[in-house]
């Protein structure tokens, strides 16, 4: 789950990760109001997306309207404010629908001495948190690691211990940072590192982190995405969860405990488990269709779920064809031709399906798809269903 | 022979009066596993499918002389669950529950590590040694004893290249699901490293997915100390950069652990790799025929 920026600064703030004032505003009056609250002479607007680019990203309805915007005056903020909210903000990351942007940030200027990047991840290789720290800041990360990875320093850590001070150390030695700033850094990362830990993180990422003339280290932004599986001990995060950020067939899904995943082609597709759906997927495309959906309806589903995951891949308009590829571990291939039964009497298949089924109570399920009277192109393995399929789109 | 379990593998359920856990040692129990006992905290002295239910997993190996679980406990206890058996001496610890948060298995991850116990999973169909012992949620039909060593990160998958090997008249060693979250306890290499020493085993299937870079880390490890064939297939030739694929770790991010770039570091390792799913079973063959 992604959060805003004014959201993960908030609990920045709880963990004591230096940030500066901001204020989140709604209207234009109220980012005029957070302009005069902030009382100085320069402030800093920005679009409230979770996707990344804000800066050189611009607004449909208001093309020459940037997502980041330096303000100088209530005046300047809250007409920033009125081509941002209610808009929909495109950037690299967004695709060109774009975004709704619902909300701003204002937060205070500050003087920039250093802009620098850091992030903490999971590092599935040595199954430890890792800290990442870049003298590069403010610009593409993706572009430093692939052209200067020697520009970016790593340091794990032990969640139980968290990061030590001397790890900072090395950092501050290697990124030329001495003095008070260091002492600042200490702070940061450290901190950084225990929001990581204690909010069950699986990314929190600060692109600037800057160093002030002042000698103060301050996430200038902050992006954190959390470990779905954790969200149950973390309540009150998982109440910042944004429904007009989530694409509404993938939100619909995950209410109903399905995976899914919306894609560009024609081909629906509903099958258990997360790895026969990618295999599904990629058999379509090696037989020459192209798959709507990547839609994993899991090991326990009922007849419910999976008439629901019929539901959300006929309310694509793309879908001209769909695939149903079945093999029953856990779930019964009876539960699944029961499912078809029923999505066929409620929502009716305007579109050719093909099934194929395998494993579990795999003789019973095909006696039901044939008894009901179905008009179901069956199929017999992998490779007669995905040929059935794309020949099927094809006509 | 077989890797991990066999017709002597003592095993017992923790969460076995759980719906799952109960469904799933009847399952097991009738494919012919060698099922114990069970252990659910506080239900000591009930019985479930006939087997004696334990307060803690001390108390059930104690018991039962066990050596392998399978865990079936919802994710927020499932850490203590695997902890517990590594605590009791338990030899092979599956642990079945999806949704277990990635820092739990941090901590476990480096616990299992210094122990004498391996861990497959979380978030996993199991182990299976076909005719001789099941621990998990895979339908024991489709299997058949053989020469072919089966790991997959995948359940469904899995399914699919052991009816595909099982069509083919090759049958399995020993089957492993490793798991679908980004920390597991067992890997790729682990797993080569046995079924290289295994007799019964004559050939090996890996399947892969998008995501990390254990595919090409286990391609490295074929290519100087595997002897044995090795057959492979990747899953998410068309998955999008960015998206989880319903696996917590089947994700590609910053352009790294994309199929292309595992296919390639496959090849090169001299693995035979399936370009569709479907010929999962016709690599192995494929691969058994290229070392006669």
């Amino acid at each position: 789950m992604k959060i805003h920026e004014y959201q993960a600064k908030e609990l920045f703030r709880a963990f004591q990760v230096p940030i500066l004032q901001g204020f989140v505003a709604r209207s234009p009056q109220e980012a005029q109001d957070a302009f005069d609250k902030l009382g100085g002479s320069l402030a800093v607007i920005k679009a409230q997306v979770h996707a990344g680019g804000r800066g050189k990203g611009s607004f449909i309805e208001v093309p020459n309207q940037r997502g980041v915007q330096l303000v100088r005056s209530g005046q300047d903020a809250a007409t920033a404010a009125k081509n941002m909210i209610g808009n929909r903000l495109v950037t690299i990351q967004t695709g060109p629908a774009g975004s709704p942007v619902n909300q701003v940030f204002l937060e205070q200027g500050c003087e920039i001495a250093r802009e620098l990047y850091a992030a903490v991840v999971l590092d599935r290789a040595a199954k430890l948190p890792l800290l990442m720290v870049s003298s590069e800041g403010g610009v593409e990360i993706e572009k430093v690691a692939e052209e200067t990875p020697e520009k970016i320093l790593r340091e794990h850590f032990d969640p139980a211990h968290g990061l030590m001070p001397f790890q900072v150390r090395k950092l501050c030695k290697k990124l030329n940072i001495s003095g008070s700033a260091a002492k600042s850094a200490d702070l940061f990362f450290r901190k950084l590192c225990e929001v990581f830990v204690k909010l069950d993180c699986s990314m929190a990422e600060i692109n600037p982190l800057v160093i002030t003339k002042d000698e103060k280290m301050i996430a200038l932004d902050a992006k954190i995405t959390f470990d779905d599986n954790a969200l149950y001990r973390h309540p009150d995060v998982k109440e910042l969860c944004d429904v007009d950020e989530e694409e509404p067939a993938e939100l619909r899904a995950s209410n109903s405990g399905l995976s899914f995943v919306k894609l560009e082609g024609n081909i629906g597709c509903l099958v258990n488990g997360a790895g026969l759906a990618m295999a599904t997927m990629d058999i379509i495309k090696y037989h020459g269709g192209a798959p709507a959906n990547f839609l994993d309806v899991g090991g326990g589903a009922n007849t419910q779920q999976v008439t629901e995951a019929f539901r959300i891949i006929l309310s694509d308009p793309n879908v001209k064809a769909i695939l149903v590829n079945i093999f029953g571990g856990i779930a019964r291939c009876t539960t699944i031709a029961q499912a078809i039964i029923d999505a066929s009497k409620e929502v009716g298949f305007k579109v050719p399906l093909v099934v194929r089924l395998e494993g579990t109570e795999v003789e019973e399920g095909k006696k039901m798809l044939r008894e009901s009277g179905l008009a179901i192109i069956s199929a017999d393995d992998l490779t007669d269903a995905a040929k059935k399929v794309v020949a099927s789109v094809g006509k | 022979m077989s890797i991990l379990v066999n017709k002597n593998t003592r095993v017992i359920c923790q969460g076995i009066t759980g719906k799952s856990g109960a469904f799933h040692t009847k399952g097991c129990k009738e494919y012919g596993t060698k099922m114990v006992g069970g252990v659910t905290p506080g239900k000591s002295g009930e019985t479930v499918e006939g087997l004696p239910v334990f307060d803690t997993v001390e108390e059930a190996v104690k018991q039962t002389g066990a050596n392998a679980t399978m865990i079936f406990v919802p994710p927020p206890f499932t850490a203590d669950a695997i902890l517990e058996a590594v605590d009791a001496g338990i030899e092979v610890i599956c642990a079945i529950t999806e949704g277990v948060p990635v820092l739990d298995m941090v901590h476990v991850y480096n616990v299992v590590k210094a122990s004498n116990s391996v861990l497959i999973g979380p978030n996993c169909p199991g182990v299976i040694t076909p005719g001789e012992c099941k621990i998990g949620i895979m339908p024991g039909y489709i299997h058949q004893p053989g020469k072919v060593g089966i790991m997959s990160r995948s359940g469904t998958l899995t399914y699919e290249s052991v009816w595909q090997t099982s069509n083919l008249k090759l049958g399995q060693s020993s089957c492993i699901g490793l798991g679908g979250d980004p920390i597991v306890g067992t890997s790729y290499i682990d797993l080569f490293e046995r079924f290289e020493k295994d007799p019964q085993t004559e050939v090996i299937l890996m399947i892969g997915e998008i995501g990390g870079d254990a595919e090409e880390k286990a391609a490295e490890y074929v290519k100087n100390h595997v002897t044995k064939p090795v057959a492979a297939f990747i899953a998410g030739r068309t998955a999008p950069p960015g998206k989880r694929m319903g696996h917590a770790g089947a994700i590609i991010t910053g352009g790294k652990g994309t199929a292309a770039e595992k296919v390639k570091a496959l090849e090169e390792a001299g693995i035979v790799v399936a370009p569709s799913p479907a010929e999962m079973g016709a690599v192995v063959a494929e691969a058994l025929r290229r070392t006669k």
